[in-house]
């Protein structure tokens, strides 16, 4: 008769503790098909701009006054996600609000200023597919970020009330992943919308 | 560390104390709020089942219509606009609220019993997928009853789908319904791959999986990825529609292929979404009637995954008469004939199994083994068409209707009918009645085959798909007499199949836990299972726990009467993603109200959207909000704060 596998267990953590639990991989996730969405909204771009005669590009020079600082005040806010992040892991709380804290203001403030450059812009979403392709691109981004931020707010008010230590923190990491998707997706559509006329793209 | 957050679990057997005690931990609750709330993997997935089931019903009715239509020439029983409405919504049920649901129905059921598992992994998750997808459905089918349905096919070309050509709510209906749905297939994919990666019983290694398993793994990690492209180009063609975007309109310069690119690029890694779990289920179900184990089990894994990623490379083949350069559509056609050969692997597999088997012929090993010769033909079907000069004859003509009849029904219901028989004694305690069910199986066989092999010949003789008569000087009359007659054989058929069900279910032979002398895990525990599933954790050493004694491949046994106990909560054991070594304990959420209240807000949200009521749409929105920060807020008994705060 053959031995019986029996897993003899030994200590085992118990709930989700770092990344370690299921709640981390639900992220990762959730991350993919978002980057996959806007994957395709990219995909939308310049297969339009390629099948189109050149000219269809509105802004052939875009502006990049508000926008490359707004994306390097973005990349910071990533910064200061991180550094929360890390205000939790080493127990260190009034580290971690002002992680979270500085992250959700620079977001309010890029949210702002996009809003702006929303309005500086000569076309509206119906003037051409080009701009259509501008608008709800940088939509979809802008509600990621307003979600971002409710996402940061509320690990700021759990850190505040003393949720987390170095051992469960699952939510924060869950959260500042989020936050850096959301980061890491606009370089790739200022990079789509911004730089690549520059490049020569669709002009 | 503090000791509380580390432990050595408790092993044991399984005795009626414990028993009692995992079922009173384990339960729903009673009444309404346990209705709503119940987040059981397999409650879920009978209502999965039913549902898609009830959808099945009615997209069959609206076949049946159009088939009378078709009987004859120039007949009058729909107009033209009935008749375009009945096509697109008989293929948006089918393909959207059938083929998909009923898969994801069998996978929640069966995932953490084949898996050896008490949960899935995210159970609240599971619930709020169904509800969507019950809300995503209604949503439809209010459209489709108010006049409303989807007019312009089920994939939906631009431009007739926009506003200048189809001025009423068809497709805002349409399209917003199927950003709703998507909302559920993806959360419900998420679901299903962390829990294929992380909830497995101990030792059940990558290579020890159901095959079942692996097609919902791949279909599932397809899903999560291209189901974002069909929602965007439905959100995009609504706002083309309702805030006059140029999205896919020609005269602001936008790009009316986008709309096919979009929709194809979803469309057709989705067609081996809605196979490969089916091809599962035979690859599973088929040796358990062989008396064997299934030959070639790594081979077929390998070209599950092996097809699902070709499966993205082919989408261009539905597009072959939209005028695309001729070397791009040589691509596309080399990787859809290549495609061919992972099928070709499962097929032979099958083959194999029965040849060098002792098969018993029940019901089920029916609809298992005629599936592979329904896979064939459509298979050959594909392939004919794979190539780029066959497709321009035959493209829009009633051969590509025959050939996704072929596919669908024969990958998909033809699997799912024998997996029905095949699991019903273990979801209901009952055994299906055999001779109704060889009767109904003949049925559909011959239905089918009557219906939709003449098709073919149809399509040869040019007969184009979606047109709503045709004159008697066509010659098309005995073939669609036909066909209509086989239809018809069909729906009595799936309706003896319904009559069989309602009656077993209360007076069904009593099944025993393993009625079929199945090696799988979940043929270990009682039928219908307990709420907790295992009452121990079982530890696997071999692909076929319940045929060791006679398979004798590995040097040990699995421990299926001894294991971990884990009855200090409502908790199950994770395990790493390859070896399936327990890395955790995790106490799992109880029943929760929160994806139903999510699921409403989200539907006043959709409403809201559709008639362009800004305080719906606003008020549904805010009840979203709430239902999720209620559902993420982190709970000490989840352990996912500090018990020692807050």
């Amino acid at each position: 008769m053959a031995e019986v596998a029996m897993f003899k267990p030994g200590p085992l953590p118990v709930g989700p503790t770092r990344r370690q639990g299921v709640g981390w991989w639900g992220a990762i996730m959730l991350v993919a098909s978002e980057g996959a969405l806007f994957a395709y909204l990219l995909f939308g771009y310049f297969y339009v701009g390629a099948t189109e005669p050149p000219g269809w590009v509105l802004e052939p020079r875009p502006d990049l006054r508000l926008a490359l600082p707004n994306t390097v005040l973005l990349l910071l806010s990533s910064v200061a996600a991180w550094f929360g992040e890390h205000g939790v892991l080493s127990r260190r709380r009034g580290r971690a609000l002002l992680g979270f804290g500085l992250a959700a203001v620079m977001g309010v403030v890029f949210a702002a200023v996009q809003w702006k450059e929303w309005h500086l812009k000569h076309f509206l979403p119906g003037t051409s597919s080009y701009a259509s392709l501008y608008y709800a691109t940088t939509a979809f981004h802008m509600a990621h970020v307003v979600i971002g931020i409710a996402v940061l707010l509320g690990i700021f008010l759990w850190t505040a009330l003393d949720y987390f230590s170095p051992r469960r923190h699952m939510a924060v990491s869950a959260g500042v992943l989020y936050w850096h998707f959301v980061d890491a997706v606009w370089l790739a559509v200022f990079t789509t919308y911004y730089l690549t006329p520059y490049l020569g793209f669709g002009t | 560390m503090k000791a509380a957050d580390m432990r050595v679990p408790e092993v044991g057997t399984a005795t009626p104390e414990l028993r009692r005690r995992l079922d009173e931990i384990w339960k729903t609750g009673p009444g309404i709020a346990g209705f709503l709330g119940t987040v059981d993997h397999k409650k879920i997935g009978i209502r999965y089942i039913v549902t898609a089931f009830a959808f099945l019903l009615l997209g069959g009715i609206e076949a049946l219509l159009m088939r009378l239509q078709l009987i004859g020439p120039d007949l009058k029983l729909l107009t033209p606009d009935q008749y375009n409405v009945l096509f697109s919504t008989h293929g948006m049920t089918m393909i959207f609220l059938y083929a998909a649901p009923i898969l994801s129905g069998f996978s929640n059921y069966l995932f953490p019993l084949l898996l050896g598992n008490r949960d899935m992994a995210f159970p609240r998750l599971n619930a709020l997928s169904y509800w969507i997808y019950l809300a995503a459905g209604i949503f439809l089918y209010v459209g489709f009853l108010t006049g409303h349905g989807p007019n312009d096919g089920w994939f939906n070309y631009v431009p007739y789908s926009e506003r200048d050509f189809n001025p009423g709510l068809n497709q805002d209906f349409y399209s917003l319904g199927m950003v709703l749905l998507g909302i559920s297939t993806t959360v419900g994919a998420a679901n299903f791959i962390v829990t294929l990666l992380r909830m497995r019983a101990p030792g059940m290694s990558i290579n020890r999986l159901p095959i079942m398993t692996w097609g919902t793994l791949t279909a599932s990690a397809a899903n999560l990825v291209v189901v974002p492209s069909v929602s965007l180009a439905f959100l995009l063609l609504w706002l083309d529609r309702q805030f006059g975007t140029q999205f896919f309109r020609s005269a602001g310069g936008g790009q009316p292929l986008l709309w096919q690119h979009l929709f194809w690029l979803f469309g057709h890694p989705w067609v081996y979404a809605i196979v490969l779990p089916a091809m599962g289920m035979v690859s599973d179900g088929l040796p358990v009637f062989c008396r064997r184990p299934l030959v070639g089990y790594s081979l077929v894994a390998l070209s599950t995954v092996a097809t699902m990623i070709l499966g993205f490379g082919v989408w261009v083949h539905h597009m072959f008469a939209t005028g695309l350069p001729g070397l791009g559509l040589s691509f596309f056609s080399a990787a859809s004939i290549v495609i061919t050969f992972p099928s070709a692997v499962a097929v032979f597999a099958w083959l194999a199994t029965i040849w060098t088997g002792r098969p018993v012929v029940t019901t089920a090993f029916l609809y298992f083994s005629s599936m592979i010769l329904m896979f064939v033909i459509g298979g050959v079907s594909g392939v004919m068409t794979a190539s780029v000069p066959v497709d321009w004859q035959l493209t829009d003509t009633y051969f590509v209707v025959a050939h996704i009849h072929y596919v669908l029904i024969g990958i998909n219901l033809f699997p799912v009918l024998g997996a029905a028989h095949f699991w019903f004694p273990k979801m209901t305690g009952r055994f299906m009645d055999e001779r109704l069910g060889k009767w109904s199986f003949w049925l559909v066989f011959a239905g089918f085959n009557i219906a939709f092999l003449p098709m073919h010949l149809t399509g040869l003789l040019g007969m184009p798909r979606r047109i709503y008569t045709y004159g008697p000087e066509m010659h098309w009359t005995a073939l669609n007499t036909i066909t209509t007659c086989g239809s018809f054989i069909l729906a009595l058929g799936i309706l003896l199949f319904l009559v069989n069900v309602l009656r077993s279910r209360r007076h069904g032979r009593v099944a025993p836990a393993n009625p079929w002398d199945a090696s799988t895990l979940e043929w270990s525990v009682s039928s219908p299972p307990p709420e907790y599933n295992f009452a121990v954790i079982p530890t696997v050493a071999s692909r076929h726990p319940l045929w060791e004694d006679r398979l004798q491949e590995e040097q040990a046994t699995s421990s299926l009467d001894r294991g971990m106990l884990l009855d200090r909560g409502k908790e199950v054991v994770t395990t790493t993603p390859l070896d399936a070594e327990p890395d955790l304990i995790l106490e799992m959420p109880g029943d929760t109200t929160a994806p139903f209240w999510l699921t409403v807000g989200l539907s006043l949200l959709f409403i809201g959207l559709l008639l362009r009521v800004v305080s719906l749409a606003a008020g549904g929105g805010v009840l979203t909000a709430l239902a999720i920060l209620v559902w993420l807020w982190p709970r000490r008994a989840l352990r996912e704060r500090e018990p020692a705060h807050g």
